[in-house]
């Protein structure tokens, strides 16, 4: 089990002690790129048939299903078609900044995987400031956006980006602090320490995991509303919304280009679910102690395949929000739900020491409490917004 | 409460999500080129000319009189009257079109030539994957692609095409029947006549058939 379980980490120490020693650093570095940038990229093309297919199961269709068995080879067709294509630039369009826009999205995202724990010892480089790196070069896309909607000079392009930068912004702080209540628990931001913190179960059949706790199943949920947000997934694609502003700020993107941006979205999404897997949902760490001779990477990629199932789920689901119901949600829900998550996580932290009958239960309770009363109220709050509108003279 | 709703459709969409694979009936989908729904029998999109019998060419009910090319609205009709008679499949002398092009591309189905026919020669057609590589003569159809029989017609109009072949069989019935009435009739004033010619001569003359 050991060995199928530190089958990759085995194989790239093998690999890299082939090499003269001046050469090593380089040839570990390049073992630890090469496969996050086949995998991913092969995943995107996975999930957008798996995506296209389970859409249209929800929406009772078939889905596509013409290319190779039930339609699976869909993607590389799609991908072959979006390299062939022409790629056009408009005349007013500030060309330098067209065209690196797409690169400025995908490199940070390409960034942001480098520092996730995959499985046990498989981490490309394991940092002090784990977390704060993701964050920090995750908040770099927000930049391509506006870099692709200014450009491209054309009015539908500047308000997607307009509505893009707006979203990502005030949904960044959400995830933030979301996130900062794991922080606050663990007391460390490196990813492998974090998911270290999850390993030792509270009983036999209830594992560590943070989303077992009453700040963690709060946290997990903003962060998954917040990552939605971030990574511009359906009920918050408001900077692109092709039925209202046409397709945003990658309207006068085309061919490569528009495959590229399109890569880097899905690439955040994984990224982004990665993240959420190893700060609430015990990263590579097995549910139970019995199921722990499936290797632990293969745990990562069932628990990521599952939010991609997720994410597929809920856009197959909800309708898109107006751009002042997201501001709303985001700056009078989102907001101070996190803020109150992070006192019941303090409340948690502190009460680990109570001598009282039924302390846990009594945590729980309180933790709860703390959490489920603001929920009530910040919800009819916001509810009342999305109250359906009445017209006067419109029926 | 805030998130009710969400619930209920995300239960929603996974109930639609299982049911597709265990339900077939919830998948509505006709995958076109390899499957197709039975067409409406009250479905029409272009004319085709009618024949009867087993010959196209004399089978042809058209008798070229030209009343469908002059009501057309789009003008899509071009006919060319033969310039002899020829028999038709009942034996009678009829004229035949030589030339009969109807243009399917300015053709928009309004279903007036049909109805003007006082030959039932013409009537709507069901097929309706004419695509073609060539726009002008691939949809000029010529009259070798527009004649169809009597039994295709049955096949995708059967209500229709058993109420024409009644009527049609009943025109033909009275039509015999005013043959053979004036058949009898002038028989019956050459008898007339010979009786009056032969009082007039001499008798005993066994009377010949009418001509």
């Amino acid at each position: 089990m050991e060995a199928v379980d530190q089958a990759f980490v085995s194989l790239k120490h093998w690999i890299v002690g082939l090499f003269p020693p001046v050469a090593q650093p380089w040839a570990s570095i390049l073992l630890s790129i090469t496969p996050i940038l086949i995998f991913f990229p092969l995943l995107f093309g996975i999930t957008t048939i798996l995506e296209r297919k389970g859409l249209g199961r929800m929406q009772n269709r078939l889905g596509p299903n013409r290319v190779g068995p039930a339609g699976f080879f869909q993607f590389i067709a799609d991908g072959l078609k979006m390299l062939t294509k022409e790629d056009i630039v408009p005349r007013a369009a500030d060309h330098a900044v067209h065209f690196i826009a797409p690169f400025v999205l995908l490199v940070p995202v390409l960034l942001a995987f480098s520092v996730l724990p995959y499985g046990r010892n498989m981490v490309p480089i394991d940092i002090d400031s784990g977390l704060l790196f993701f964050f920090a070069v995750g908040s770099a896309t927000e930049l391509s956006v506006f870099m692709a909607g200014w450009s491209s000079c054309n009015k539908y392009s500047l308000l997607g980006a307009m509505r893009g930068i707006a979203q990502m912004i005030s949904y960044e702080l959400p995830l933030v602090l979301a996130s900062l209540t794991v922080v606050m628990m663990v007391g460390s931001l490196r990813l492998t320490e974090i998911v270290d913190a999850q390993s030792v179960p509270y009983w036999p059949w209830l594992p560590r995991w943070h989303v077992f706790t009453p700040w963690g199943c709060a946290g997990f949920l903003l962060f998954l509303v917040a990552a939605t947000a971030e990574s511009n997934r359906t009920p918050f694609d408001i900077p692109e919304a092709e039925s209202e502003i046409i397709a945003g700020y990658l309207v006068e993107y085309s061919g490569f280009k528009y495959a590229l941006f399109f890569l880097g979205e899905y690439l955040g999404l994984f990224a982004v679910s990665s993240l959420g897997i190893t700060l609430f949902l015990g990263g590579w760490l097995p549910p139970f102690a019995f199921l722990s001779f499936i290797p632990s990477w293969l745990w990562f990629f069932v628990k990521l395949l599952s939010m991609i199932f997720l994410f597929i789920w809920i856009r197959g689901t909800l309708p898109r929000l107006r751009t002042d119901q997201l501001m709303a949600f985001a700056w009078k829900f989102m907001l101070p739900m996190t803020l109150i998550n992070i006192v019941a996580a303090a409340l948690w932290h502190f009460s680990r020491g109570w001598e009282v009958p039924f302390a846990l239960g009594l945590r729980w309770l309180s933790c709860a409490a703390i959490l489920v009363v603001p929920y009530w109220i910040f919800g009819r709050a916001v509810a009342t917004r999305f109250a359906k509108r009445i017209y006067r003279y419109a029926t | 409460m805030l998130g009710s709703g969400i619930a209920k459709g995300m239960i929603e969409t996974a109930r639609n999500f299982v049911g597709s694979y265990t339900d077939e009936s919830r998948l509505v989908t006709v995958e076109y080129p390899e499957e197709r729904l039975p067409l409406k029998e009250a479905s029409r999109n272009f004319p085709f000319l009618v024949y009867d019998g087993e010959d196209a060419a004399p089978g042809l009910r058209c008798v070229a009189c030209q009343i469908c090319e002059k009501e057309c609205p789009p003008q899509c009709i071009y006919i060319v009257k033969d310039t002899a008679k020829k028999p038709d499949y009942l034996g009678k002398m009829q004229f035949q079109p030589r030339v009969f092009d109807i243009d399917v591309s300015v053709c928009m189905s309004c279903q007036i030539c049909v109805e003007v026919c006082p030959f039932e020669a013409i009537k709507m057609d069901t097929e309706y994957e004419l695509s073609t590589s060539d726009r002008f003569d691939g949809l000029l159809l010529k009259k070798e692609d527009l004649w169809k029989s009597n039994e295709y017609y049955q096949k995708i109009h059967p209500t229709e095409a058993t109420e024409v072949d009644r009527r049609l069989a009943e025109e033909k019935a009275k039509a015999e029947a005013k043959a053979k009435a004036d058949a009898e009739k002038a028989k019956a004033a050459a008898d007339a006549k010979k009786a009056a010619t032969a009082t007039a001569a001499t008798p005993s003359a066994p009377t010949s058939p009418a001509a």
